[in-house]
């Protein structure tokens, strides 16, 4: 672990600058991706990444240089190369950062169980080929795939004030879905894969429950292309929190990222409905909704101590009985706008910026087991496991999908139906929010599939949360 | 050492490191990128990105694994982590079962292609924006420099593709918070050419100052834009002729390709890798064939890479990634663009689409929302900006029984994707007007 750590420091040590503050974020990834795919091993694909980012700050305005040449003289040629670039264009800067703030923390961070040994690769394959195998023998089965992603990644922060901030994580992505086919119809039946996520070791794999999850999984395929299509009409929606983590995801977190609200993200990823002068007063929801930055779980995705600018993080509440109180903004954003935010600037490899992101944003458990959950609804339907999703720019009109609905009347679950879709408007919907699980319904998940950003970038998010209750809401089926 | 140097001492190392039992491919991912982003039309970060990757491949009697690694400027330190990763690979393959879908070309083909046409300096490309942009607030992204590609196997398929490109990619908003997108993107930079795209983007801008017309839900006419159209397009190419999807029947285009439905007969899609930005090969070495995906409205070829070929008894076109098109390009049709408002009469001309997904993959049927500069149209003359609106409508529809007409003048658009890096895909596309478009919220 960290075994370029003094390599680097003593490098960054020699680099020769005349900026004022300069800083090095080193990131080395290692990666394997196993996948068998109907009972046939696919080969493993493996990666080995590492490479640099050289941030200067002259005369308040900054410039990055990023490269994959980690001998001295590369990085010093990156960090000229950053220095020439601030300069040349200070005549058009946007910002003036010469009062910004600068991190001068110290200190390692580790993912939980880090040093314990993950399983082989021999012993990874055998568990997803034995998992493959458990799928029944059904010609309307057509396609099923277990898959395990397995991600170390190593970070190293240095700048001329000081600070030195390491961080060895280990991430796991275990997956299964089965597609079932009936001559006209196809339905996928998942588990795990873009919609789970932890860090860890081993233990991520028993917790994303895809061992011995493959028969009942295949089985609820099949139920699906049998099932009728969803019905159309305003019910009660019960989301799961396998969908929950996508509402929160795009109705919430985006429309919080102060990036956006401060207009740098319009050209691509959008703006927000959310105005700066909203928050510690906007009713984003209803009382039960109580929304955290919280980079205080250990297996989240998205856990941290310190942030890709070398901000430290802690828990805070964005949303407290439903009232909105802070944004998704970094130390940048927070300077730039002068209002409170949390630790979230982050960057997906040494080849990017950071920039404000998602980290894990999870809603707080209520009071209510599943059974009470189900038991208040008189007309509604129970949803779970995300497979579309669709929102506009400003993170207003929504519709997504999802894998399975069963219907609920009069308290009680009734018959599975599918395609289960809804819309509604997320400035009204979390107003709309009736009900919340207990700590029995909650569940750490994640995603490591986050896009956004010019140039763009994909990142692990981490979204804990109980399952939910919105108040007739608009659902509706497919075609076939 | 050149880019191209420096992948060729690579490929003789490892032609020397390998046993006589072992086989590798080799492809090669590079770029140095100017990445400038502006905000209120300052500049609001600016950086530089210089990368290099291989894709390396070992095979021994059936049995393969991948890795990719990133590779630096110095030959010995490359050398060495092509050591440790042939080592490791060596490793990995004692582990493995021979693999029944592995097929490799075993062509000894050559291609090259070095587009090596200078670029502007950006501070020169800064000064241009700012001074066009002064006034007004302009967003967006410039990211311009050399993307190299390279192919190579132990049993002699070397091909090599560069280019120098740039793409400013951006929007200018109204003060009531509508936008214009524009584009300008290409290989030679012309001050000329970018002032009349940009003259054309602040022209469309003016017509976005007006009251907003709000409609409700329901049926409309409308135009998609060449931009708009891609969107929809785009979403077909998410397994929609990718022979594995196809095969596991999760395509969107499933009932196209099983021949019970059909698209209007206007509609003709060739994956046109000829003459296109994208590399003549893919990157697990297969020559990339021009391929007629859909005529005049019925499936015929689909994207098929080595995998799918050998599951499914096929033969190997050079699919890329996903088995998804990287040239696209959709016939025109007879509609003039300058009759576009007249023929579309009374209804709604959309600039662009935004965040598609599927509402019913299979059934092939998609939603998504309008944004920048869409307008409301009466007899053929633009009478307002239309607030953001979400479609929910059948590409058997939009694209089969509602399609009225093709635009015969088309625009090459130039991916602006910068995930991981720098892309090279286009799509070459008409604009399409559209008899019923389903608005629901």
């Amino acid at each position: 672990m960290f075994d370029f750590s003094a390599q680097l420091k003593q490098r960054f040590a020699t680099l020769q600058s005349s900026a004022r503050f300069f800083s090095l974020r080193y990131v080395k990834q290692t990666s394997q991706h196993l996948s068998v795919r109907k009972n046939v091993p696919e080969p493993p694909q493996l990666s080995t990444d590492e490479g640099a980012m050289l941030t200067v700050r002259i005369d308040g305005v900054e410039a990055y240089s990023a490269t994959n040449d980690l001998s001295q003289r590369g990085l010093q040629a990156a960090l000229e190369r950053a220095e020439a670039q601030a300069r040349l264009l200070a005549a058009h800067s946007l910002l003036d950062l010469r009062d910004h703030a600068v991190a001068t923390s110290r200190a390692d961070y580790l993912s939980p169980n880090l040093t314990r040994a993950f399983p082989s690769l021999s012993d990874c394959y055998a568990l997803l080929a034995q998992e493959s195998a458990s799928v029944p023998k059904d010609e309307r089965l057509v396609n099923w795939q277990v898959s395990l992603g397995l991600e170390n990644v190593e970070q190293i922060y240095l700048n001329s004030a000081g600070a030195e901030i390491r961080q060895a994580q280990r991430f796991v992505f275990p997956g299964l879905s089965v597609t079932a086919y009936d001559g006209q119809d196809s339905q996928t039946r998942s588990l795990g894969r873009e919609n789970f996520g932890q860090q860890g070791g081993a233990e991520v794999i028993t917790s994303c429950g895809i061992i011995g999850a493959a028969a009942n999984v295949a089985d609820q395929a099949l139920q699906l292309i049998m099932a009728p299509n969803t019905p159309t009409g305003p019910r009660d929606l019960l989301l799961t929190p396998d969908q929950m983590i996508l509402q929160i995801h795009e109705s919430i977190g985006h429309p919080l990222e102060l990036d956006r609200i401060l207009g740098d993200e319009r050209n691509y990823a959008g703006t927000s409905f959310v105005k700066a002068s909203d928050f510690g007063s906007l009713q984003y929801g209803s009382k039960l909704l109580n929304v955290t930055f919280d980079p205080e779980i250990p297996e989240q995705l998205a856990s941290y101590a310190f942030d890709d600018d070398g901000t430290p993080a802690s828990k805070q509440f964005l949303i407290k009985d439903g009232v909105l109180e802070r944004p998704l903004g970094g130390a940048l954003s927070q300077f730039r706008s002068g209002m409170e935010g949390v630790a979230n600037s982050r960057a997906c490899s040494w080849n990017r910026a950071p920039i404000d992101r998602m980290a894990n944003l999870n809603i707080e458990p209520g009071d209510q087991s599943m059974q009470q959950l189900i038991g208040g609804i008189e007309h509604g339907i129970l949803m779970s496991t995300n497979r579309s999703w669709s929102i506009d720019d400003a993170r207003n009109k929504f519709q997504f999908g999802c894998e399975w609905g069963q219907l609920i009347e009069n308290g009680e679950l009734k018959g599975v139906v599918k395609n289960p879709n809804y819309r509604a408007i997320s400035a009204q919907f979390w107003r709309n929010l009736s009900a919340v699980g207990d700590a029995s319904t909650f569940k750490v998940l994640g995603t490591p599939n986050c896009g956004k950003g010019e140039p763009n970038q994909v990142v692990r998010v981490g979204h804990a949360s109980p399952a939910c209750v919105f108040a007739n809401v608009d659902v509706f089926g497919g075609d076939a | 050492m050149s880019h191209q140097a420096q992948f060729t001492a690579l490929v003789d190392w490892l032609q020397g490191a390998i046993t006589p039992n072992e086989r590798f491919t080799l492809s090669y991912n590079a770029e140095a990128s100017d990445f400038i982003r502006f905000n209120h039309a300052k500049v609001r970060q600016a950086g530089h990105v210089q990368q290099a990757s291989v894709y390396f491949k070992l095979i021994d009697d059936g049995r393969h694994a991948d890795l990719n690694l990133t590779v630096s400027s110095d030959e010995a330190v490359d050398r060495q982590r092509l050591d440790e990763a042939l080592q490791q690979l060596r490793e990995t393959l004692t582990l493995l079962p021979a693999d029944p879908y592995l097929l490799l070309n075993d062509d000894a083909w050559q291609s090259s292609n070095v587009q090596d046409a200078p670029l502007p300096d950006s501070a020169h490309v800064v000064e241009q924006i700012a001074q066009l942009g002064e006034g007004l607030d302009l967003v967006g992204i410039y990211a311009a420099g050399p993307i190299y590609r390279g192919f190579a196997s132990s049993n002699g398929a070397l091909g090599w593709h560069q280019a120098n490109s740039f793409n400013f990619d951006w929007s200018l908003f109204h003060e009531n918070g509508q936008a214009v997108k524009a584009n300008y993107a290409g290989h030679e930079w012309s001050d000329e050419a970018f002032a009349k795209r940009f003259a054309l983007a602040r022209e469309q801008l003016a017509f976005l100052g007006q009251p907003s017309h709000t409609l409700a839900p329901g049926q409309y006419r409308a135009y998609l834009a060449p931009a708009a159209l891609e969107e929809v397009i785009g979403m077909l190419c998410w397994g929609g002729f990718s022979a594995q999807s196809l095969a596991d029947k999760t395509s969107p285009l499933q009932r196209l390709y099983d021949g019970h439905a059909t698209l209007n007969p206007l509609v003709s899609l060739d994956e046109q890798v000829t003459g296109s930005l994208s590399p003549a090969f893919s990157g697990e070495g297969y020559p990339r064939s021009d391929l007629s995906l859909v005529v005049k409205g019925v499936a015929q070829d689909r994207l098929i890479d080595s995998r799918s070929a050998a599951e499914y008894g096929l033969t190997a076109n050079g699919a890329g990634w996903g088995e998804s098109p990287s040239a696209l390009s959709m016939n025109g049709g007879s509609l003039a663009l300058d009759d576009v408002l007249k023929e579309l009469g009374t209804g709604l001309y959309i600039s662009n689409l935004w965040y598609l997904n599927f509402s019913d993959r299979t059934a092939g049927r998609i939603t998504g929302m309008t944004r920048f500069a869409t307008f409301w149209v009466e007899d053929g003359q633009i009478k307002a900006p239309v607030s953001t609106m979400r479609f929910d409508d059948s590409v058997f529809s939009l694209l089969g029984g509602a399609l009225e007409q093709l635009t015969r003048e088309r625009e090459l658009i130039l991916s602006a994707s910068t995930y991981s890096q720098r892309q090279t895909a286009s799509n070459l596309l008409p604009g399409a007007l559209i008899s019923r478009l389903t608005l629901t919220l």
